[in-house]
C-alpha cells in the first residue's frame, strides 16, 4: 500500500509539471496579449509605450523563457501577482477557494443525500410507478440548463417571495454563518438539483446490478428482509460506483460552477479561472488550474484507496 | 441586521405589543414581506428612512402571530424562528444607503494605472480630477480654482527651440482640498504624480499626457505651472492628470518603481482614508464582488446625501435585472449595465417601479471599411452599401428609436457638429445603380458578380457574444441581400477581435464596433494617414480603415492648434463634409446608455461621454416626495 501511495504521489507531481507547461503554453498561444488590447483601446499609446509595457510585464521574451521564469519563481515559493486583481495570487485565491469548497462541498453532500435513497428506492421497483417518477425527476434535474434554473429560483425566491438574496456571497459588513447560509441557499439548490439527477441514475444502475448478483439471491434465500439485504449486502457494492462518480465529480468543482457563480454573482473559483484565462492573467490562471488539477488527482487517489478499504480483494500491486 | 430591518423593527414596536421572542421573527417576516411587496408604490419615507406600506405590515404580523399562537408544540416555533432568522437581513437598506449594480469590477483602483469604465465610475465617488468635462459637456475645474486662460494671463504661449509652440498653464489647487486623512493637497502631490507618470517603469496608462508635460514649476504650496510641449485648443484641460497622495505613495514608489503597480496602496490598502480625495472613501471591499463607500469626513465640498454607497458587481445582465427587481440593488449604471434592448423591455414591464433614462452620448457605433480591399476601395460600392440599408428602421425596430442615426462621427450634441453634410438614406434604386456603375452588374443566385466572375461577397465581423451587435448584423445582412451583396458573418471574442484582428487590420472587409470619446475630440488617431496601424509603427494608431486624405490630414493638424472657437468651427465643418463624402466608415448610430434608477432618487446626471456620472454624486438625493 505504501509503495502504491508513493508511486501515485510521484505520478501526481509529474502530471502537475506537465500540466503547468501545457496550460502556460495554451494561454500564451491565445491571440491578443494584455498590452495589445491596451494599444487597441488607447489612441495615445505609442509603439515605444507598447514595447516598454510589454517589457515591464515580461511579455517581451519567448514563451519557453517566460515559463521557465515562472516555474523558477513558483518553486521558490513566489506565486507572483495577479494582473487582473493587482494583488498576490494567494491572496486572491484563498477566499475564492473557500467559497467554492463551501458551495460545491455542500451541494455535493446534499446531492448524495438525495441521490442514494432515491436511487435505491427506484432500483427496488424497476419500471414501477416510483421508479418512473424518480427517473422523470432525475432526467428533469440534469436536463435543465443551470443558468435557466438559477434565474428561475432567483425570480421565485428573491423577486416574487423576497425570501432570499438574489446574489452575492455575504451581506456587506456581516461575517456570521447564518448570513453566509442565506446567500448559499439558492446556488446550492441549483447545483444540488442538477447534480442529484445524475447521481440518482448512477445509484439506480449500480443498485440494479447489485440486486442481480448471486450473493444477493443467497441473502434473500436465507430469509433476510429486503431492508437488510439492501443495507448490508447491496449498498457496499453500490458504494464503489458512487465513489468513482463522486471522485470524478470533484474535478468539476472548479469549472462546473462557472455558470452558477456568474448568475448568483458568487465569488468562487470557476469564475476566477475563466476571468484569469480571458484576461491573460498567467499567474492566477496557472495556479488556479493547477490547484484544480491537484484536487482532482487527490480525489481520485482517495477513491482508489477507498476501493481497497471497501473491497479487500482489490490488490494495489505491491 | 441591516438598516432596513432595524427601521422596520422600530415600526413593529410602535404597532402592537408582541411577546419579545416572537418580535424578532416578526421583524424578519415584515422585512421579507416588504421586499417582496412588488410594491408597486414607492416606499414611503419616514423622516430620513424608508418604510413599507403599513397595511401590509399589519396584515403580515397578525396572520403570522395567529398561526404561531395556534401551534401547541415548541418544535414548529423553534423551526420557524430559525427559518425566519435565516431569511432575515440582506437586501436594500433604504436611502441612507444606495446600492448600485454594474457588470464590471475595476482591476485596480490606482487612478493612473489601467483605464477602464468601472474604475472611472468608482473614482468618481472617491477621487477628483483637476479638470474634466461635466454633464453639460463644458470643461470645469474640480480640484483647481479656475481654468487657465490666455486672456486672463494664466496661460502663456511659448516658442520652443524646434520652432513649434508650447504652452505654460498655471493651476491653483483648491485651498480647502485635503486627502481623506486630513493632509492638505499640495504641489508636492503634483510633483510626485508627475514623477510617477513620467517614470518609464511604472506603466501608467496615460503616458502620452505625462510625456507632453516637459516642465513643472512649483510656485508655492498650492500653485504650479505646467509646460506642455504642444499648444492645442484644449490647453486648459489636464483631465488625465490624476493626483496621487505623495505622503502615502512616495515610499511605496521609491522602494521599487518597477513593481509600484503591484504595491500601490490603492490596491494593497484600499481602505486607507488618506487615499480619498472625493465625497466618499472606501470602507470595505470584496475583490470582484463589491465596493462599499462611506462619507469622507474630510470632503471640503457640498456634502453628499447618502451615508453609504455600495457598488456591486453582477456580470450577468439577466441576474442584474433580477437583483434590481428583488431590491438587492437600487439602480444600474448605464454604461455598465443592461443593454439597450434589455432596458427597453425592462422599461415596458417595470416602468412604473423604476425610472429608465436613456442618455444619448458620444459612443459612436459604426462599420469600418477596409479600404485596402479592392471592392471597398471603390467609393461607389461604399455609397451603395450605405444606401442599401435602412438605418432609421433598424434603430426604430431594434432600439425603439432611442439611438439616433449617425451621418458622421460627430454627435449632434457636440457644438462642432454640422448638419450641412452629404446625408444618406435608404435608396435601393440608387444603390443598385452605383453597383452597376462599379461593374457589379451580373446577377447569379441572387448575388452580384463582376465581369471577371467574382461575386460581390463581403465579410462582416464584430465581437462575438454582443447580443445587440449580432442582431444588427443579421438585419444588415438581409438588407444588403436585397441589392445583391452577399455578406458573410464572422465574429470573434472581443480580445481576439480588438487585440489582433482590428489592431493589425486583419479584417477582410467590414468590422462593426464603437468608439467613445470626449466632446470636441480631434480624430487624429482614427483618420490621420500617419495613424494607420502597420508593422512599422508596431501596430499603433487607430486608423483601421486605412484612410488617406491629404486635406483631412491638414484639417486635423490645423484644428488642433486653432485656439479660437469661431475659427475652428468651419474647419470642423469641412472635416465632417469630407468624412460624409468619402465614407471611410459606415456610420450607424450614436448609442444611448440606459440608466435605471429607483423612483425615489433624483439628481443623477449621466454625462454621455467618458466622464462618469458619479463625479456629480453631491447632487444625488432622495426626492422630497419619495
Amino acid at each position: 500500500m505504501a509503495g502504491y501511495f508513493v508511486r501515485r504521489l510521484v505520478e501526481t507531481l509529474l502530471l502537475l509539471l506537465v500540466m503547468s507547461f501545457l496550460i502556460y503554453g495554451l494561454i500564451g498561444l491565445m491571440p491578443g496579449d494584455p498590452i495589445d488590447l491596451m494599444v487597441s483601446a488607447d489612441p495615445n499609446l505609442t509603439a515605444a509605450d507598447a514595447l516598454r509595457l510589454k517589457a515591464l510585464q515580461g511579455l517581451d521574451v519567448p514563451l519557453p523563457e517566460r515559463y521557465w521564469r515562472w516555474l523558477s519563481a513558483t518553486l521558490s515559493g513566489d506565486l507572483g501577482y495577479s494582473r487582473l486583481y493587482a494583488r498576490p495570487v494567494l491572496e486572491v485565491l484563498g477566499p475564492r477557494l473557500l467559497n467554492t469548497l463551501l458551495l460545491m462541498g455542500t451541494s455535493l453532500i446534499l446531492a448524495l443525500v438525495i441521490a442514494v435513497p432515491a436511487g435505491i428506492v427506484a432500483a427496488l421497483d424497476p419500471r414501477g410507478p416510483v421508479d418512473n417518477t424518480i427517473n422523470l425527476l432525475a432526467f428533469a434535474g440534469f436536463s435543465m440548463p443551470s443558468f435557466w434554473l438559477g434565474l428561475l429560483l432567483i425570480i421565485l425566491f428573491s423577486v416574487q417571495l423576497g425570501w432570499l438574496p438574489a446574489g452575492g456571497s455575504a451581506s456587506i459588513g456581516e461575517s456570521g454563518l447564518l448570513d453566509r447560509l442565506r446567500y448559499l441557499i439558492l446556488p446550492v439548490l441549483t447545483l444540488t438539483l442538477l447534480t442529484a439527477g445524475t447521481f440518482i441514475r448512477f445509484v439506480r444502475a449500480a443498485m440494479l446490478e447489485a440486486l442481480r448478483e448471486d450473493f444477493i439471491r443467497t441473502a434473500r434465500v436465507k430469509g433476510l428482509s429486503t431492508t437488510a439485504v439492501v443495507i448490508r449486502h447491496a449498498l457496499p457494492h453500490t458504494a464503489l460506483a458512487m465513489i468513482t462518480i463522486t471522485a470524478l465529480h470533484v474535478g468539476s468543482l472548479f469549472s462546473g460552477a462557472l455558470v452558477v457563480e456568474t448568475i448568483f454573482a458568487y465569488l468562487g473559483m470557476g469564475k476566477l479561472i475563466y476571468d484569469a484565462i480571458l484576461g491573460n492573467d498567467y499567474n492566477l490562471a496557472l495556479v488556479a488550474l493547477l490547484l484544480a488539477t491537484l484536487v482532482t488527482l487527490v480525489a481520485n487517489l482517495v477513491a482508489d484507496l477507498a476501493y481497497g478499504w471497501l473491497d479487500p480483494r482489490i490488490d494495489y500491486g505491491g | 441586521m441591516e438598516i432596513g430591518s432595524r427601521v422596520l423593527g422600530d415600526e413593529i414596536d410602535e404597532l402592537e405589543p408582541v411577546p419579545g421572542r416572537l418580535r424578532m421573527m416578526l421583524r424578519a417576516t415584515v422585512h421579507c414581506r416588504h421586499r417582496l411587496a412588488p410594491g408597486l408604490n414607492p416606499p414611503e419615507k419616514l423622516g430620513n428612512r424608508r418604510a413599507m406600506p403599513h397595511v401590509g405590515a399589519v396584515m403580515t404580523i397578525s396572520s403570522e402571530a395567529e398561526r404561531l399562537s395556534m401551534g401547541r408544540s415548541w418544535y414548529p416555533t423553534i423551526l420557524a424562528f430559525a427559518v425566519a432568522l435565516l431569511l432575515a437581513g440582506g437586501g436594500n437598506a433604504g436611502p441612507d444607503r444606495l446600492t448600485i449594480g454594474m457588470t464590471q469590477y475595476p482591476s485596480t483602483l490606482n487612478p493612473n494605472i489601467d483605464s477602464m469604465a468601472a474604475k472611472s465610475y468608482v473614482l468618481g465617488f472617491t477621487h477628483r480630477p483637476f479638470t474634466q468635462f461635466d454633464a453639460d459637456w463644458s470643461l470645469r475645474c474640480y480640484l483647481c480654482t479656475e481654468l487657465p486662460s490666455l486672456e486672463a494671463g494664466t496661460a502663456e504661449i511659448v516658442e520652443r527651440d524646434d520652432g513649434t509652440q508650447g504652452v505654460r498653464t498655471t493651476y491653483t489647487i483648491d485651498p480647502q482640498a485635503r486627502w481623506g486623512d486630513g493632509t492638505p493637497v499640495t504641489t508636492d502631490d503634483v510633483a510626485f504624480t508627475l514623477e510617477v507618470g513620467k517614470h518609464p517603469d511604472t506603466g501608467v496608462s496615460n503616458a502620452e499626457m505625462y510625456r507632453r508635460i516637459v516642465d513643472l514649476e512649483i510656485v508655492d504650496d498650492k500653485t504650479f505651472i505646467f509646460e506642455d510641449e504642444k499648444l492645442g485648443f484644449q490647453y486648459d484641460a489636464i483631465n488625465d492628470f490624476r493626483l496621487l497622495p505623495a505622503h502615502l505613495e512616495r515610499p511605496v514608489f521609491e522602494a521599487d518603481p518597477k513593481t509600484y503597480r503591484n504595491r500601490t496602496l490603492f490596491d494593497t490598502d484600499p481602505t486607507n482614508p488618506g487615499l480619498a480625495l472625493g465625497p466618499y472613501r472606501i470602507a470595505s471591499l470584496d475583490s470582484g464582488g463589491f465596493i462599499a463607500l462611506e462619507r469622507n469626513p474630510e470632503w471640503w465640498g457640498e456634502p453628499p446625501a447618502f451615508d453609504e454607497i455600495v457598488i456591486r458587481t453582477i456580470e450577468n445582465t439577466a441576474a442584474l435585472e433580477a437583483n434590481l427587481l428583488s431590491g438587492e440593488i437600487d439602480m444600474v449604471e448605464g454604461s455598465l449595465g443592461l443593454s439597450l434592448d434589455q432596458a427597453i423591455a425592462f422599461d415596458a414591464r417595470h416602468g412604473d417601479r423604476f425610472q429608465v433614462f436613456y442618455k444619448p452620448g458620444l459612443i459612436y457605433e459604426h462599420i469600418d471599411f477596409n479600404l485596402d480591399n479592392p471592392i471597398l476601395a471603390d467609393l461607389r460600392v461604399r455609397q451603395a452599401l450605405i444606401q442599401g440599408i435602412d438605418r432609421e428602421a433598424l434603430s426604430q425596430q431594434l432600439f425603439g428609436g432611442r439611438q439616433a442615426v449617425a451621418q458622421t462621427f460627430v454627435n449632434p450634441l457636440d457644438w462642432v457638429y454640422t448638419p450641412d453634410v452629404l446625408t444618406y438614406h435608404e435608396d435601393l434604386d440608387e444603390a443598385g445603380a452605383l453597383l452597376d456603375a462599379a461593374g457589379w452588374t451580373e446577377w447569379r443566385d441572387g448575388i452580384r458578380h463582376n465581369a471577371a466572375g467574382e461575386a460581390l461577397r463581403l465579410t462582416l465581423m464584430t465581437t462575438a457574444g454582443n447580443r445587440s451587435r449580432e442582431l444588427v448584423q443579421q438585419v444588415l445582412q438581409s438588407m444588403w441581400q436585397r441589392i445583391g451583396v452577399d455578406v458573410r458573418i464572422q465574429n470573434e471574442p472581443a480580445r481576439v477581435f480588438f487585440g489582433e484582428t482590428m489592431r493589425q487590420r486583419r479584417f477582410p472587409a467590414l468590422a462593426m464596433y464603437a468608439w467613445i470619446s470626449s466632446p470636441e475630440n480631434v480624430p487624429r488617431t482614427t483618420l490621420h494617414s500617419q495613424e494607420i496601424p502597420s508593422a512599422d509603427n508596431s501596430w499603433t494608431g487607430q486608423n483601421t480603415p486605412g484612410f488617406r486624405n491629404a486635406r483631412m490630414d491638414e484639417l486635423i493638424d490645423e484644428i488642433e492648434i486653432t485656439l479660437d472657437r469661431d475659427e475652428r468651427a468651419p474647419l470642423w465643418h469641412e472635416l465632417q463634409r469630407i468624412y460624409a463624402t468619402e465614407l471611410p466608415v459606415l456610420p450607424l448610430y450614436y448609442r444611448a446608455d440606459p440608466h435605471i434608477w429607483p423612483l425615489w432618487l433624483e439628481g443623477v446626471e449621466p454625462t454621455g461621454h467618458l466622464a462618469p456620472a458619479s463625479l456629480g454624486v453631491e447632487s444625488w438625493r432622495v426626492r422630497d416626495d419619495g
